[in-house]
Order: structure tokens, then sequence, then C-alpha cells
């Protein structure tokens, strides 16, 4: 059955041809869930992971015994994905948590954010690693402010997939006409920020229709589950392949090797391929693309790789090694829409630590330009600075200049974070314009 | 065609290539926590990956409780060996010679929170400012919310509500004096995502994770070992059962699961099949629902 290293102690299995491969087959997708306490989505949640048996029989005993003993009728889902035992008290979600399903065309990652007017940082922060967000609605309720708010957050983050699901469908009669109403009002404001692929399924996470299976309860829908959508929304088109990013995150010498280990931010690089280095700007040939799996010809994102190049260049840790057929912009001044996550609110003349790609330098708040009203998406002027869950436009004045991009080509080399010089906080996150 | 798509497991791979890279940068006295259980094992395999063709650029700790099985510790040897890696033992019974931790008492004393007082002090005493963990956010409620850089305060405690926002990939590993972090590069992973990666990687793992038969005692529903840390109970015996390990923890607290897997592919149908969680398994967690919760804070993983 397997090579024993000369050791009974220890196996190592060679023959995994044995093994059902087909999971060599399945590729991931990271998703958000937004909506408020009530818009049932722990229980949408608790739904898909129960449905895709990601959900065990000790859990679902745990989640039975705390239904009874709150008294609850049916087994509580939404207890499933409650977390921590100071938010099972007070029955809400305080923070980004993130949990897990597969089946076999898909691994999902999803990160629940709550809904609450002050976690926009969490839905924020949920969102920068999501491909897609599912917006929930209440279909009773219909399109709500924090709907709107929710889903212009995602498309800040450059989410480009949206599904809006329309929950609570049993309790309006599985009505083909609330659902419509619901995408009427929806599109009317979508349509004025611009997410390309938007999709609107009717749903009851609590009785099951339109999760995993089809409901019978539904014959006018005919776009299939949530769960269909998921395994089937196309995400590989959303890295961007044309401009070819590589920062150095760490030099790698051992006798006479000498490489350049990163992860591809951008674009495809294939030995051959001539490069520049920023901030240097001196120019090369990539020579080899290693790994310890062995030498590849290309390599993409989000792959972790080695490259040699054909000149000895004294590249260091937050360089930036780009294709010299697509550069990116060398700046030492840039604006960028920020949200705000600390306490200690933001003012003009501010010092920070700024953190992009493998790179940090000093930086300098200059102004702030505007506030965004995330309610009505309009931009207002202030005076006042930033304070926590706000969102603005900022002007920045870095010590040195960096290589990047705007966030609307590549959110990898056009996202930045801001930490505070005394505490070392995270305090903002950063899209640049 | 040609597709620029990367498969889950891949992508899972990078990912923590990514942040076994940012750490050895970031920091400057990492180490990686290492029990020769599969989650560490795994986790090894990654760090190895990432320095290639260099050598992996920190020391492993392993905290022994004294209770280990010893395939755990043929296995660390082997790897410490054949991969020159530096190894710093933590002991568990050092912490209570020196009176800095206090045995449980009872007939069969699990030495599972004492862990946290050994690790503290060992991380103390190498002034470890940056240690890798095998902690998979699947594996527990309270690990959901876990960070991959994950900050911890002069005591070496967690606080749900002091842990800074994570965006995009870009991780912040400043800290003031005294504090440190935990790092997780496989909080992503799954159960089986970790079980299909050691089938792709053709990972060597102990022989305990395959079927083999065993001294067995039923106790609360667990399936403990024969060892020399455990006392039977009246009327209770052992019986020999043909049984594998789904995790492994101390002999003391770790159960098994009856089972003839005796191959990655039985082991694989298994996980995919099974309905009880790995921890389910370990009596550490019964102890209260908000066990795992209550142990992070005071500075276990």
């Amino acid at each position: 059955m397997s090579e024993v290293l000369n050791h009974p102690s220890i196996i190592r299995e060679e023959s995994a041809a044995a093994v059902d491969q087909s999971y060599l087959n399945m590729d991931l997708l990271r998703f958000t869930t937004a909506g408020s306490v009530d818009d049932g989505k722990s229980t949408l949640i608790g739904r898909l992971m129960y449905d895709t048996k990601a959900i065990f029989e000790d859990q679902l005993e745990a989640i039975e015994k705390s239904s009874q003993s709150r008294g609850d009728e049916n087994v509580n889902l939404a207890l499933l994905t409650d977390g921590l035992k100071a938010e099972r008290e007070q029955g809400i979600t305080i923070d980004v948590a993130y949990r897990y399903f597969a089946t076999p065309k898909r691994k999902f990652i999803i990160a629940d954010t709550p809904g609450h007017i002050q976690y926009t940082r969490n839905m924020v922060t949920g969102a920068s690693t999501a491909n897609l967000a599912i917006i929930l609605v209440d279909a009773r309720n219909g399109v709500v402010e924090q709907t709107k708010r929710h889903t212009f957050i995602a498309s800040l983050l450059k989410i480009k997939h949206i599904v809006v699901a329309v929950n609570k469908m049993d309790l309006v009669d599985y009505s083909e006409e609330q659902f419509n109403k619901i995408k009427t009002d929806f599109l009317a404001f979508s349509d004025k920020i611009g997410i390309e692929d938007i999709r609107f399924i009717p749903i009851s996470a609590l009785k099951g229709d339109n999760v995993v299976d089809d409901s019978t309860q539904t014959p006018w829908y005919t776009d299939g589950s949530l769960l269909s959508n998921l395994e089937k929304v196309e995400i590989d088109q959303d890295l961007d392949l044309d401009n070819g990013r590589f920062p150095v995150q760490r030099i790698i010498e051992n006798n006479d090797f000498k490489g350049f280990a990163g992860r591809v931010d951008g674009g495809i690089l294939k030995v051959g391929d001539e490069v520049v280095a920023y901030p240097s700007k001196e120019t090369s040939v990539i020579k080899t693309i290693e790994t310890m799996d062995g030498k590849i010809e290309e390599a993409f994102p989000p792959m972790s790789v080695v490259v040699t190049l054909k000149d000895d260049l004294q590249l260091k840790r937050g360089d930036m090694i780009a294709k010299a057929d697509n550069k990116p912009s060398e700046v030492e001044t840039l604006k960028a829409t920020v949200c705000w996550m600390n306490q200690k609110g933001l003012s003009v003349g501010g010092k920070y630590l700024l953190k992009h790609t493998t790179t940090e330098v000093n930086a300098t708040v200059t102004a702030v330009i505007d506030k965004l009203d995330i309610n009505t998406m309009n931009h207002i002027s202030t005076d006042t600075g930033l304070q926590m869950n706000e969102i603005g436009v900022v002007e920045i004045q870095l010590s040195s200049a960096i290589a990047l991009d705007s966030y609307k080509t590549n959110r990898a080399t056009g996202s930045l974070i801001l930490i505070d010089l005394d505490t070392n906080e995270t305090v903002a996150a950063g899209m640049v314009k | 065609m040609q597709t620029h798509t990367l498969t889950h497991l891949k992508q899972l791979e990078s990912e923590a290539i990514y942040i076994f890279r940012e750490v050895a940068e970031q920091f400057e006295r990492p180490a990686m926590l290492f029990s020769g259980g599969k989650d560490s094992i795994v986790m090894l395999h990654l760090a190895i990956k990432a320095f290639w063709p260099g050598k992996v650029p920190f020391p492993l700790i392993h905290i022994d409780t004294g209770h280990n099985f010893p395939e755990a510790i043929d296995y660390r040897d082997w790897m410490v060996k054949e991969y020159d890696l530096d190894l710093i033992v933590g002991s568990v019974q050092g912490s209570i010679d020196k009176g800095t931790a206090v045995e449980e008492r009872g007939v069969n004393p699990s030495r599972n929170g004492l862990q946290a007082i050994t690790l503290l002090e060992t991380l103390e005493e190498y002034k470890v400012d940056a240690a890798f963990g095998g902690g998979r956010r699947d594996e527990e409620k309270a690990r959901a919310k876990e960070r991959f850089f994950s900050h911890r305060d002069e005591f070496g405690q967690w606080n749900p509500k002091n842990q800074r926002p994570e965006l995009w990939t870009l991780y912040n590993g400043h800290y003031n004096e005294d504090e440190h972090f935990r790092i997780f590069p496989i909080s992503n992973w799954t159960e089986m995502d970790v079980w299909q990666y050691i089938a792709q990687e053709k990972i060597a793992l102990p022989s305990i994770y395959f079927a083999h038969k065993r001294k067995i005692v039923e106790r609360n529903g667990i399936l403990l070992a024969e060892s020399p840390w455990n006392t039977l109970l009246k009327n209770e015996e052992y019986e020999e059962r043909l049984i594998r390990y789904r995790t492994l923890g101390d002999m003391t607290c770790t159960g098994a699961v009856m089972s003839d897997a005796d191959n990655l592919s039985g082991i694989i149908q298994e996980v995919a099949s099974s309905r009880v969680t790995e921890r389910g398994n370990r009596s550490d967690d019964k102890r209260s629902e908000a066990a795992m919760e209550e142990r992070k804070l005071q500075g276990y993983f």
C-alpha cells in the first residue's frame, strides 16, 4: 500500500492514483454575504452548509440543544454561524466570520459580515477578498436603505458579481409580482453604479426553496437555485491578465542561485518576457520561473513562484517587476477612496505608514476631497475629516515613489492600507483612483 | 483552450506560501509550532515550498506534554533530519518541575490546559514574535473569526474585539513591545482540503492516521488508547480494536475512530461521508460549549 520510509511510525503513500482525483478539477469561489439582522442571513448560510453536508452531527446536536434552551420552535440554523459566546448571548454577529463548504465543482469561502450600519468596516473587509456578493432582501420589505448601502460597498470594492437573494418568499406566498417589483426597484438604483453581473433569485432560507434545489413553489422562476448559480458563475476573467505585475516579496539565495520570490499580481509572466524593475527602472528578461515542483513556462495570478532574471539586478523586497509592454504608474502623490476603520478619526495632515503590495512608505494625508453618503451615493464636501465607518476620497503624499495601478484595473496593485504610527493598528482601507 | 484558473488546492497553497514569505520578512524571530499532527505537517510542507531552494528560515517549536503518541515524536525527529530543520522543544514537565504549571488532580490528569503555559514560556524564552500554528477556521466556531495574522497582547491573550481588519492580502505585522502574533497560514483549509493535498503532494504521515489495531477503552463515548498515563476506572478494560486517528493530540484526550481505512483513498472517502467533526473526538472541547473560546482567551491556539 505504501512506501514505508524504513520506519514503522511513518507512512508515505505513493500510489495517489488510487485516490479519486476529481478534486483536481475543482476551483474556488470567495463570496460575501450582506443583509440586516432580520433578513435571515445566518439561516441562509446555515442552510447552504447543512444541505451541502458541511455541518456535522455533533454541531447539529449542539445547536438543537441551544435552540431548545432558547425556546425556539425549529432548530435554529442561525446558531451554527453565530460564533462567539458574547454574540450568542447578545444574539448578534459582531465581526467577519469565515465559513466553508464545497460541492464536487467548487470550494466556497464565505465572508459572513454583519449588516449593522456601524459595521461598514466589516463589510469592506469581507468584500475585499470576495469574487461575488450575496445581498439579502426581505421579500416583505423589498429594497431598503441598507440594501443600497451594501450594494454600493460591493461595487466600490469592485465585486463583479452580485446575487440578490430575495428571501422569505414563503411569507409573501411566493408572489412573482412582489419578486418583480423588488427586481425593478433594485435595478433602478444599481444601474447608476454599474455592476456587470446581477442575478435575482427568489428563495426561502428557512424552507430551503431555491437554495440548493429548484423549488416547486416558484414555477415562474427558471434561472436555477442559488447554489447552482454559485457553482456556475465564471470568475476566471475577473483577475487582471493583461498587465504583468510581480511585487518582490523576498530574495531567495542558495549557493549560486538567486531568485525573486513573490506572487503574480497581474498579467501572465512567461520565460523570455522583457521586464522593467521599479523603482530602479533597470530592464532585464525573465530567465526562469521556478517552483519546488519544477520549472514552469508561465505564471499567472495568484501563483506564488520564484523568478530569475538574465541580468544580476540588485532588487529588494518591495520592488516591483513589471512587464515592459504595460507599465504601472509611478507616483509620489495619489488619490484614493478610503474607508476609515478606527475610533481615532482621520484629520488632514495626519501621518501614517502606507502598505501597498510588499512595500511600506511613510504617507501624509494632505486633503480630504469629499465624503461619500453611502445611502445616496452622493459625494458631499467635508471639513471634518473622516470618522470610523466613513468613506471618502483623500489625497496622499508619499515619502518616496511607488509603482501602482488603479484599483479598477487591478485589485492587488491598486489597494493599500494605512497603519497608525503609534498603535500599529490598521486604520484605513484604500483604493487607488 | 488553456485557461488561467488554479484549482482550489493550488490557490490555497499559493495563499499559504505568500503568508510564510510575508512573515519571514515582516518579523524578526518567527517560529513554527509543530505537533506532528497532519495540519502542522501540511503547514511544514508549505513552508519548505515557500523558501525552496533556500532553507526554512525559522525553527520548529514542539510543546512536549510528555503524553505524546510515540509515532508523532518519531515523525518529528525524522522530518527535522530530512529537511535540516532547527527544533526547539518546550517541556510541560519542565514547567511543572519549575512550579509554573500545576498538574491536574484526578485519575487521568490532562496536560492540555498546561500546554498554554509552556507555550508562552517558550515563546518568551526565545523572544518569538510570530508563531505559526496549523489552526483552521472550519475546526470550531471560535476559530471562524480568527485572522491570518492574529494579534496577541503582552499576556499572550487573544481579544476578539481587538483584532485588526485584514484587507485584501495586505497583512499588518507591526506590533508594540511585548506583543506578538500567531500566524495561521492554513486558515482557509478544511479537513477535506488537507487530506486531498496530502494525497496530491504524496506527503508522509505518522502511521497512526492509518487504520491499525490498538488497545482501546471507551469512556464517555471517546475511544482512548492504552498508555502509561491512562488509568482504568472501575469496570473498565482495554479491548483490541481496528482504529485510526483523525486528529492528533495527547494520548490522554485524543479519541480514536473505528476505521478500516488503511490508505488515503479510504481516508478521503471516510472524511467525505463522516458525520462528526474531527474535534468531536477531542474530550478537551467537550467540557463546555464555549470551551475553545475560553481556552483561546487564555493563549491556547
